[in-house]
């Protein structure tokens, strides 16, 4: 009896003790929140009267028109150029599949930027379609990468590219699971997880990410959801759009215009 | 009862050890360690200040305007300067320090214009051995305006494949324009002067259908009234090569 | 990933079947991450065999109640060393519980294992051994008896009344370890089953089938360590012990194959876009560690010789020998449980269109003798732990 009155007494002091505890820490804990500090701005406008740089006013994705895309790998040489992505074939941000769909049901993709292919000797009477497909990391608005990162290494920056801070990445590969598009990879080098940044060192300073500067036949184009006036809104006005795997829930933000059922 | 002995100790033990951890975590380590907020920024700023290759068409204007307005009216007029040219941002920064090289090998140009099954229909395709072997592609197609150096007389210039399957086909003595109205600015302006394709049965009819008086004898013949339901010939059947392709 | 290992990448994009995605020619959770699941699930398993003591009462299995919790303690001392060998960054491992993200099933993991570390094994081992080691400390020799006061905590009151205190807090402690047992191999379950990308991991089945599956494990490795244990110290081993736990061993043996049964039939019934790729994969890939180790050698063969030595009263040396064979069998299936999760989750694109292939290194970081040193090292831990804390293989009531 007097065990049970002891074991009250304490549980009493327990909780509240464990509330202002709680409370202190919880308290310490926001302290550290700092104020939005946006890249590339200054706390004063620029010297030459343009505004300064503010994420939150864009909103970017990218569109891809498969009818337009030549295969010619452009994009994804560039890519590899502009971001320094290793040269050897297992590491891309970007790549271009090639879809054959015979009158069978066959489909034969392959890798068009891992190398020069074999021409395979198939007879042009059987094939009912074929095409190129572009391939980047989706930017998605519900990413799965950035769900499962133990240490917050992966994030959506306020304009909505997803980019991983390669300071803080501890090379755990989780994101690269999770990715249901085969986006990401590990670099070889820093042994972090690498991926497509929308080239955000250029969209944040205007200029076009580079495998859409280089793309010949404007396959790609990208922009900013949030204008009204850019190339992106217009497309998704002009197109039915699609996403890959849309099944996931990912919310993808590279948007395909005449994007084949058998693209995976 | 007083607390056994052992718990005592044990909170002792526990006390000390939730202590020191919660000192280390909110008091210790500095905010700078442990922001989320604060290390994304810093990152984002990290990725913006990594170099740039490419310096992006609208630049190159600015000193080669000449080639920028030449090429802003031909076939090329959406192929960025550096796709063919090469990141070129240094020689923006110091135009003598670095001069983009200008591709001018054989092997070049066909990455985008040899003929490839998966490419859209249309688009200029050329087989690389067989199309003038051995002359440099520049020597007659200026790569900032790139129409060929005489309109091509024929369709199959560019409609090569639809040649090929046509010439093994019983259409091959038809010529394209027998069902294809082609305007002449087609030849210049491929993507905005569309060809017609037939559009009714009776298009068909003239040769197939069993009253057609010019009708060969050797075309089959059918009754348009039943057959195909309402159905445009071309829709089942593939007249560049009725027997083969779907 | 070694400099060399771009030499075996280029040499894997030979072996590749049909069409993947350029990223995902490497494997990038290999063997390391092959052995984290199985030593959790050890941890996990003997944990629950050592519950069957003090919460449900089972009196035949108190002998191995000592050695089951040594033995979770062995191997979740060593539960993280495979993790933080398989980072890409090692030395950054810190982070996690700095900035954890709470969305993370990885990063919580980390808490729950520091919950299940201290509040769970430790506590309970301690309340478990608190009296022995101050009996100890007083005869215990320098530097030892030390060691002994201060893992006692320089306790010193060994009444009744202590220690029937005692006995209700291990009482206590069992009853909240074991659902913290469930949910530390769990969390490893929900790792893998709730990755939706991947259709082979992400399944609602996963933790459950993970946590039975570990619990299959835990009592077949104190099933093997008590008879081993004994052997070495050439004491009786009480066959009314072992006829129990290899009978808890049969059901959980059950148990685990109906729901990877379950598993398998609804996939094929339901027969959604993977099942031609996954068909594909353990067909190709998977069908000596799935068919041939993981069901056949794993789970029917040791049913087989469990119901037998169950059903037909064999003399006391012909069931040692039977249990010995499954429960060695039954270790061997349950890594290959873990080999076809883990690799074989990553053998198949996510373009459900091809085939990758795992070459593991045998030398390196995350190389098979890396893997093999650490699978060893639990039992060289263990040793160390049965020296310093007794345990009365036969005939003993825990808490004296």
């Amino acid at each position: 009896m007097n065990e049970r009155r002891e074991f009250l007494k304490g549980a009493i002091i327990f909780f509240p003790a464990g509330g202002v505890l709680t409370a202190l820490a919880r308290e310490a804990a926001g302290k550290e929140t700092v104020g939005k500090d946006a890249p590339g701005t200054d706390a004063k406008a620029q010297p030459n009267g343009k505004k300064a740089y503010n994420p939150a006013d864009h909103w970017y994705g990218m569109g891809v028109e498969i009818d337009k895309c030549i295969g010619c790998n452009r994009c994804a040489v560039a890519c590899k150029a502009e971001n320094d992505v290793p040269d050897q074939p297992f590491f891309f941000r970007t790549w271009v599949e090639r879809y054959t769909i015979a009158r069978s049901g066959n489909v034969n993709v392959e890798n068009i930027s891992i190398g020069p292919q074999l021409e395979k000797a198939q007879d042009a009477r059987e094939i009912l379609r074929s095409f190129f497909v572009p391939k980047l990391c989706n930017h998605c608005a519900n990413p799965p990468c950035v769900q499962v990162c133990p240490v917050n290494a992966t994030f959506t920056t306020p304009d909505g590219a997803v980019i991983v801070d390669a300071e803080r990445c501890i090379g755990c590969r989780y994101c690269i699971q999770a990715c249901p598009y085969g986006a990401r990879y590990l670099h070889p080098k820093t042994r972090t997880a690498d991926k497509c940044t929308f080239c955000y060192h250029r969209i944040v300073k205007g200029l076009q990410p580079a495998c859409v500067e280089v793309c010949p036949t404007q396959a790609r184009i990208f922009g900013d959801l949030k204008s009204r006036a850019s190339r992106l809104t217009r497309f998704m006005r002009f197109n039915k759009i699609h996403v890959l795997k849309p099944q996931l829930n990912t919310e993808p933000k590279v948007y395909y215009a005449q994007l084949d059922g058998e693209v995976r | 009862m007083k607390m056994p002995e052992q718990v005592n100790r044990l909170a002792i033990v526990i006390g000390i050890l939730v202590g020191v951890t919660l000192l280390t975590r909110f008091v210790l380590i500095p905010r700078s360690l442990v922001s989320t907020e604060l290390h994304w920024t810093e990152a984002a700023k990290r990725e913006v200040a990594k170099p740039v290759k490419f310096a992006g068409s609208t630049v190159c204007q600015d000193c080669h305007e000449d080639v920028a307005i030449k090429k802003a009216k031909g076939f090329h007029k959406t192929l960025a300067c550096e796709s063919c040219h090469g990141p070129a941002i240094k020689h923006t920064e110091d135009p003598s320090a670095m001069k983009p090289p200008a591709p001018r090998d054989r092997k070049f140009c066909p990455v985008c214009h040899a003929y490839d099954s998966s490419r859209p229909t249309g688009f200029p395709q050329i087989n690389p051995t067989a199309h003038n072997p051995l002359k440099p592609c520049i020597s007659c197609h200026n790569a900032h305006d790139p129409v060929p150096p005489k309109a091509p007389r024929e369709c199959s210039a560019c409609h090569a494949q639809i040649e090929r399957a046509k010439a093994v086909s019983s259409h091959a003595l038809i010529g394209c324009t027998t069902c294809h109205n082609a305007p002449a600015r087609h030849k210049t302006a491929p993507r905005q002067a569309l060809p017609s394709k037939p559009e009714t049965r009776e298009f068909c009819g003239t040769c197939h259908g069993a009253a057609g008086k010019k009708a060969p004898k050797e075309a089959p013949k059918v009754d348009l009234s039943t057959h195909g339901g309402r159905s445009l010939c071309w829709e089942c059947h593939y007249p560049h090569l009725p027997e083969g392709r779907v | 990933m070694s400099p060399h290992a771009a030499d075996g990448l280029s040499e894997m994009l030979g072996q590749v079947t049909g069409f993947i995605f350029p990223n995902e020619i490497e494997i990038h959770w290999g063997i390391l991450i092959v052995v984290y699941p199985y030593v959790t699930g050890l941890v996990a398993g003997a944990f629950i065999l050592a519950s069957l003591v003090k919460v449900f009462k089972i009196k035949e299995v108190q002998p191995t109640y000592r050695l089951s919790l040594l033995t979770a303690l062995a191997f979740l001392l060593t539960a993280t060393l495979p993790l933080l060998l398989h980072l890409g960054q090692p030395l950054r491992f810190y982070e996690i519980l700095l900035t954890p993200n709470p969305t993370s099933a990885m990063a919580m993991f980390g808490f729950v294992y520091a919950w299940y570390l201290m509040a769970v094994l430790l506590l309970e081992i301690w309340f478990e051994y608190r009296c022995d080691l101050i009996r100890m400390a007083q005869s215990a020799r320098f530097p030892l008896d030390w060691i002994y006061r201060v893992l006692s905590l320089f306790s010193k009151d060994t009444s009744e009344e202590a220690r029937s205190f005692d006995r209700k807090a291990i009482q206590a402690i069992t009853i909240i370890g074991i659902p913290s047992a469930f949910l530390l191999h769990g969390y490893v379950g929900f790792i893998f089953g709730s990755v939706k990308a991947n259709p082979w991991w992400g399944s609602v089945l996963m933790p459950i089938v993970f946590l039975m599956s570990a619990i299959v494990s835990g009592i077949a490795l104190v099933i093997l360590l008590y008879m081993v244990l004994a052997g070495i110290r050439r004491e009786p081993i009480e066959m009314a012990c072992l006829d129990k736990i290899a009978s808890y061993l049969f059901y959980a043996v059950i148990v685990d194959f109906s729901l990877e049964a379950l598993d398998f039939i609804h996939r094929l019934y339901q027969s959604e876009e993977s099942v031609k790729i996954l068909g594909s994969l353990i067909t190709h890939k998977l069908f000596m560690s799935l068919f041939v180790i993981q069901i056949l050698l794993g789970m029917f063969i040791p049913l087989g010789i469990l119901a037998l030595a169950k059903a037909r009263g064999f003399n006391d040396d012909l069931r040692k020998l039977l249990y010995f064979t499954a429960v060695i069998l039954i270790q061997l299936g349950i890594f290959a449980t873990r080999w076809n999760v883990v690799i074989g989750g990553q053998l198949f694109s996510k373009s459900f269109r091809g085939l990758m292939t795992y070459k593991m290194e045998v030398m390196g970081i995350e190389g098979l003798l890396a893997s093999l040193v650490l699978l060893a090292l639990p039992f060289a831990i263990l040793a160390v732990l049965v020296k310093l804390l007794p345990i009365k293989l036969a005939g003993e009531t825990a808490t004296p």
